[in-house]
């Protein structure tokens, strides 16, 4: 029991993680029908400017607890700006002059930008793994016992990962809530319906797209400082696996539905760990696919997806 | 004054060319990628050894000094991209090649090196099978094996662990696999049985649900055949989840980088290595200079010295260039190295003192 306990915590961390990249992935895909291949690269941006914060901050290893805190909402709140920016000037420079193309046009360009982001982190930053310095690392590390067990194995959650799955519970109800009761929400889903007539009602149709680009790269943002706190070592590549993940979880919980993205993401993460923890740590991606595939050929909307109504 | 120092510096790097004639060596091994830290221990040690080399007017042959051009080739530990860039360099007709990092690069490139008669000496690459299956008399390398690593690694655990639960992971590489195999063959031969034996996936950072695992086998010592990266990340993971177990592992772990990633969680971790190069006597005066060039020569960086002045030394003797000959001395000579004295033997491995014992402890390695 206490192993089953230990391994879903492990498996719902790195669920919420993949959960988070997905929802940029699905939203995306919402609205304009595209799947952005350059989202797990702007994760890994995202990744790498909240070390970046870190390093200028300087924490050591005596700084007391308040002000980790502190630093930690204010890397947060940073990183998820700048990443922003990004996902906002891509969408400007790489998608928007392609709106009215033909259909793979916006798919290919993602992909180059997908090559361009990972070539320059390389370039900017070095093809060395880079560590979150040790000292932070100490002071984050900690956590306690869940549950007790008579041989000496105590189930523990880690105060990171506690961190972790608080985030994205409270930023999923944060955007359930913002795509369900607010303008912007409305907007974004009467472009996800038909974005000629949203633009005939006076949807700024542009805007909503772009703002929809800008909130995908933040959560992106916010899943990689949580990498980085998590795991402590980052590179260049780290967005291309998370990516094709993260994909793959929006493309099972059904690709297009926020709650969906979530759900893929926590499967994927769980299926991943279980395989690992009860048959082998070889052959996980290949269970977590299998069982993709499976779900696409008796729902191939997905798990929470609607059947597409194909549009003549 | 620096950057002018730099640049008069540079100004007679490009005029040297033009008085004698060059002969090209390269270095190969990870530039990129995430065993890049050990690309730059041995880009740092090749560059040193060229450096003092030419400062000293080169290498003789007939009477005539030759300075050397040195090309550092990236090979990322991609078994294809190895053989990618040993051809290449092999066409641009380098008459060394202190090489590779990854065993499962040097393996692959090795053959390419006996097809076109280029030397090859691996500073680092430990599977026994570069050697055993030998492409051609052109195979080289200054460090020990696996084997014997395997050996020293299997006989500690067998006693200083005796009572203890014993676990072996590896990373299904040719170097993580191959030590995990000969600690694991030479720990049973002691009469010690693991408790647990699996592979893992390198390059990956989530290694949570393994280390539950390890943790609900109440594994009490974990014996890593696999790079640093990965077992610093295995480590802090045991930590947060509350194991004290001890990680045990072999050479690939002699980087700083390890401790960047581990913290205070790599205090106690025990790993194998040759006796420390940097204690030879007859190494003081480098390690000194390689200081104050702000390069500590840790790991793999005399070794990729040694390889250097080894083949210095088979050229002179042999005084020639030819390929043949040269790998006839270097089959034959004994080489007074930063390492000590050494030959190769028949095989082409070196007679160099066996693998001892190392704990990092405080975010150094010492020798136990």
């Amino acid at each position: 029991m206490e192993y089953f306990v230990q391994q879903l915590i492990n498996g719902l961390t790195l669920g919420s993680i993949y959960g988070l990249i997905a929802i940029g992935y699905t939203m995306v895909y919402g609205i304009i029908g595209m799947i952005n291949f350059a989202h797990g690269d702007v994760f890994m941006v995202g990744s790498f400017i909240g070390l970046l914060l870190f390093l200028m901050i300087g924490l050591t290893a005596a700084t007391p607890l308040v002000v980790i805190i502190l630093a930690l909402i204010g890397v947060l709140i940073v990183a998820m700006a700048l990443t922003a920016v990004w996902g906002w000037t891509i969408e400007r420079l790489a998608y928007r002059p392609l709106r009215g193309s033909f259909r793979l046009a916006p798919l290919i360009t993602a992909i180059g930008m997908s090559i361009v982001l990972t070539n320059l982190v390389q370039i900017a930053q070095g093809a060395r793994v880079k560590n979150l310095p040790p000292d932070i690392k100490d002071r984050l590390a900690g956590g306690f016992t869940v549950l007790r067990g008579a041989d000496g194995f105590d189930a523990v959650v880690s105060y990171r990962q506690l961190v972790i799955v608080g985030v994205t519970v409270t930023l999923m109800a944060f955007f359930t809530w913002l795509i369900t009761s607010t303008s912007l929400g409305r907007a974004q889903r009467a472009c996800e319906q038909d974005r000629t007539m949203a633009a005939l009602t006076g949807v700024d149709v542009d805007r909503t797209i772009s703002i929809t680009f800008v909130i995908g790269a933040a959560l992106a943002a916010v899943a990689g400082v949580m990498f980085l706190v998590y795991y402590g070592a980052i590179d260049f590549y780290i967005g291309f696996v998370a990516g094709i993940k993260a994909f793959t979880a929006a493309v099972l919980g059904g690709i297009g539905s926020l709650p969906g993205a979530m759900l893929g993401g926590l499967l994927i993460g769980l299926i991943e760990v279980f395989w690992a923890g009860y048959v082998g740590s070889e052959y996980k991606d290949v269970a977590a696919f299998s069982i993709l595939a499976l779900v696409l050929i008796f729902r191939p909307e997905g798990l929470l997806g609607r059947p597409e109504i194909e549009k003549v | 004054m620096k950057r002018l120092l730099a640049l008069t510096t540079l100004a007679a790097g490009l005029a040297a060319p033009a008085l004698a004639q060059e002969i090209p060596i390269a270095t190969i091994g990870p530039m990129t990628g995430q065993y890049a830290s050990f690309g730059a221990q041995m880009k740092a040690g090749a560059e040193m050894a060229v450096k003092d080399i030419n400062a000293a007017g080169g290498v003789t042959v007939d009477g005539k000094k030759m300075p050397l051009k040195l090309t550092v080739g990236d090979d990322a530990c991609d078994p294809k991209q190895a053989v990618a860039v040993a051809t290449k360099v092999a066409g641009e007709k380098v008459k060394l090649v202190a090489g590779h990092f990854c065993s499962g690069s040097s393996i692959p490139a090795s053959k390419v090196y006996a097809e076109e008669g280029v030397v090859q000496i691996s500073p680092a690459s430990t599977n026994p099978k570069l050697t055993d299956d030998r492409a051609g008399p052109n195979v080289f390398r200054v460090c020990g094996r696996d084997d014997q690593q395997g050996s020293v690694a299997g006989q500690y655990l067998a006693t200083k662990f005796k009572d203890k639960k014993i676990a072996i992971v590896h990373d299904k590489s040719a170097y993580g696999k191959g030590l995990a195999d000969e600690t694991q063959k030479a720990m049973n031969a002691a009469g010690k049985k693991e408790e647990l034996y699996e592979a893992y996936t390198a390059g990956e950072k989530d290694y949570t649900a393994l280390v539950t695992k390890l943790k609900q086998a109440g594994i009490d010592v974990l014996y890593v055949g696999g790079y640093h990266t990965e077992a610093g990340l295995i480590v802090r993971q045991m930590r947060d989840q509350g194991m004290k177990t001890i990680l045990v592992s072999g050479d690939a772990l002699v980087t700083q980088e390890y401790w960047q990633i581990t913290g205070n969680a790599g205090e106690g971790t025990l790993m194998t290595f040759s006796p420390d190069p940097r204690k030879n006597p007859a190494a003081s005066g480098l390690v000194e200079r390689f200081r104050a060039a702000k390069i500590e020569p840790e790991g793999y960086v005399l070794y990729t010295y040694a390889a250097i002045q080894a083949w210095k030394q088979a050229v002179e003797k042999a005084n020639s260039l030819d390929n043949k000959k040269v790998i006839e001395q270097l089959n034959a000579l004994e080489f007074d190295t930063v390492l000590g004295k050494f030959k190769f033997n028949g095989k082409g491995d070196p007679t160099l003192p066996p693998y001892t014992f190392y704990e990092w402890k405080g975010g150094q390695y010492a020798q136990l």
